[in-house]
């Protein structure tokens, strides 16, 4: 149990670094608070794995400091962390059976054996696995192998940080949605603090009250669902996040105001002055625009239908728009107009969110 | 479905057919027509039955060099497995050091048997040879052309230096293909080092260690040259392993009938032995 503190973190596996693309991981800050479920969510190659084998200990930092509650722990290994973790794909010890396996870990510590039977029998009826404890591991099917991985990473009750590098990437789709919200439950149950990798944004979304977003080894936001999904605060937010992503348009300022090729669009962050950037760009999410009699000229090009929900993408001045409608409504013929909800719509100024 | 019978497609097998023949099915038959007849030259053959395969099986000289193989190959068992997989644990996992161990770990392996064996001796001659000249330095009275204890531990010496090798390349092998994952997660999971050994780096070698052994159990049963060239099967009978003994028997004594007994027996026990071991191995494989 405790909280978590990542101070200008940065790694890099090679052994001098030149660029920016030499670090694996750049100047990370986290708080994270005791007893919380967070979620690390990036594209395959963003650093969220060595970041959180730096957090486990597997890995030492090239630059900065790990603290939990607030005693620094840098140095320390992993097993005086007193971590779980819990990996890609399944871990178990071929050798033993599923009891041995969940034992593993307390036997190890030297816990009384009686107290080992109480908790793994605990977290066997827990992860459904109890008729099968007897059983030799090693005969069991990836799904029922991945519990046991996790069986082990819950097994210990004192561990500061429990660590999920993307646990269901091996699972079927129905188990999967299962798991998610049985470790949601646990979470709920059991009060400790979780990570949890993916690149998954459902995954993430679902599981975490704060998510951090990454990107090329750098957090580029952190945040809750809704707050990442209503204002992101980078374009790679946008458009990671979202089915499809955010529309991410090359616009102009005039005097102040955004412009489209002339068409002038109303965003909730416009009073930015002349530009000290070398790229200006317009976000808006498709749930937030729709058709008018005025607007945004563009051409319709394609309409898909998803059943309950009609995406429809069209070509702008500023580039492809992506909008969604309800599946009942009309789509216009040839051309059309759009209309950007102000609440929803940012400009960003290189890849950030330029602030009032 | 009708399916068209055309018997040519057996020609495509003759080629096949002539070279096993040639390379094995011949020769094994020659023999096998040796061991139940008698000859005194001239392509003149008596049926004799079964009488040198009686004869062999009740000779204390074939029991003295079957057991001598026995205890031979148990001890370079016992000696290169365990010791073939310490040293893979500890050859380095990345950088320069890698290739550089594994072409020295290669070299004993790349040397042909006879030279190996003419190595051996020069360097295990008690007055001019490096070993040799050492261990009596040292205060050993050692001379393994006289003395029996000797010859078998230049022999094992021998054997360990040539094939250890081996061993430790499968080994290497297979802990190599282990993926990073265990290591962590056992790292976190607390785990000992012997616990890591036994419950992960083992289980993951079981296949590579399978191999291995079965090599190197009948490579040893069937050892000849290099014990050959070292010791010549002396002092005395002392280390006239197998397949030393059947040459003897063939080509020194030309008994030509128990030597070919002999042979199918020698022959036998090596594939009844490596039967059973594979099957034993993979019924474990089949029930986990």
């Amino acid at each position: 149990m405790s909280k978590i503190t990542l101070q200008d973190l940065s790694h890099s596996y090679l052994q001098s670094q030149n660029k920016d693309e030499d670090w694996a991981i750049r100047n990370v800050n986290i708080d994270w608070q005791d007893g919380g479920a967070y979620a690390l969510l990036g594209p395959s190659g963003c650093g969220k794995t060595t970041l959180l084998n730096i957090i486990s200990g597997l890995i030492n930092p090239t630059k900065g400091k790990i603290l939990f509650n607030d005693e620094d722990i840098t140095k320390k290994n992993p097993v005086e962390r007193n971590i779980a973790q819990i990996f890609q794909f399944p871990v178990i010890y071929d050798t033993m059976t599923v009891f041995e396996n969940l034992a593993f870990p307390l036997r190890n510590r030297q816990i009384p054996e009686d107290e080992i039977n109480n908790k793994v029998n605990e977290i066997a009826e827990m992860l459904e696995l109890t008729s099968t404890l007897n059983n030799r591991a090693s005969g069991l099917t990836a799904d029922g192998k991945q519990k046991i991985s996790l069986g082990r990473g819950l097994a210990r009750s004192d561990v500061n940080v429990i660590m999920f590098d993307e646990p269901l990437t091996v699972i079927d789709p129905h188990l999967k949605w299962i798991l998610r919200s049985k470790l949601k439950e646990l979470h709920q149950k059991i009060k400790r603090t979780m990570i949890y990798v993916t690149h998954d944004q459902t995954e993430a979304l679902t599981f975490a009250d704060q998510v951090v977003v990454m990107h090329d080894g750098q957090i580029v936001q952190t945040g809750t669902p809704v707050e990442l999904f209503e204002k992101p605060k980078h374009t790679f937010v946008g458009h990671f996040i979202g089915s499809p992503g955010m529309n991410i348009l090359s616009c102009q300022i005039n005097n102040g105001s955004v412009t489209i090729n002339g068409t002038k669009i109303e965003t909730s962050n416009s009073k930015i002055g002349t530009s000290n950037f070398s790229k200006i760009e317009l976000g808006i999410r498709p749930e937030f625009i729709s058709f008018d009699k005025k607007g945004l000229p563009v051409k319709i090009l394609n309409v898909s239908n998803t059943g309950k929900n009609k995406i429809i993408e069209t070509e702008s001045d500023g580039g492809k728009i992506k909008l969604i409608i309800k599946a009942g409504e009309k789509v216009p013929e040839g051309s059309a107009f759009l209309t950007f909800k102000k609440d929803y719509t940012y400009v960003y100024g290189d890849d950030w969110i330029v602030e009032k | 479905m009708n399916k068209t019978v055309n018997q040519k497609a057996w020609f495509f097998v003759i080629p096949v057919f002539v070279l096993v023949a040639f390379n094995a099915i011949i020769p094994l038959m020659t023999v096998v027509n040796y061991a139940f007849q008698e000859t005194f030259g001239n392509n003149q053959f008596m049926w004799e039955g079964t009488r040198w395969f009686k004869q062999i099986l009740v000779s204390e000289r074939f029991h003295a060099a079957l057991g001598r193989q026995v205890l031979f190959t148990l001890i370079i068992l016992i000696i290169q497995i365990p010791l073939g997989i310490f040293i893979a644990l500890n050859m380095p996992k990345e950088g320069i050091g890698v290739p550089i161990c594994l072409v020295l770990m290669s070299m004993p392996l790349l040397i042909p048997w006879n030279v190996v064996g003419a190595m051996w001796n020069i360097f295990a001659l008690p007055d001019i040879g490096f070993l040799g000249h050492s261990l009596n330095a040292m205060g050993f009275d050692y001379n393994f052309t006289q003395q029996s204890g000797d010859a078998w531990f230049t022999t094992i010496l021998m054997d360990v230096w040539h094939w250890t090798s081996l061993v430790v390349l499968l080994s290497y092998a297979g802990l190599r293909s282990i993926q990073p994952a265990y290591y962590q997660a056992a790292e976190i999971d607390g785990a000992t080092r012997w616990a890591v050994f036994r419950h992960i780096e083992l289980p993951k070698m079981k296949k590579v260690l399978t191999i291995a052994i079965l090599l190197r159990f009948m490579d040893s049963f069937m050892i000849y040259t290099e014990p050959f060239v070292l010791t010549g099967g002396g002092p005395g009978n002392a280390t006239a392993f197998l397949s030393i003994d059947l040459v003897k028997m063939a080509l020194g004594q030309f008994d030509l009938g128990p030597a070919a007994a002999m042979s199918l027996i020698y022959f036998f026990i090596v594939l009844t032995v490596c039967w059973v071991f594979y099957n034993l191995m993979m019924r474990n494989e089949s029930k986990s």
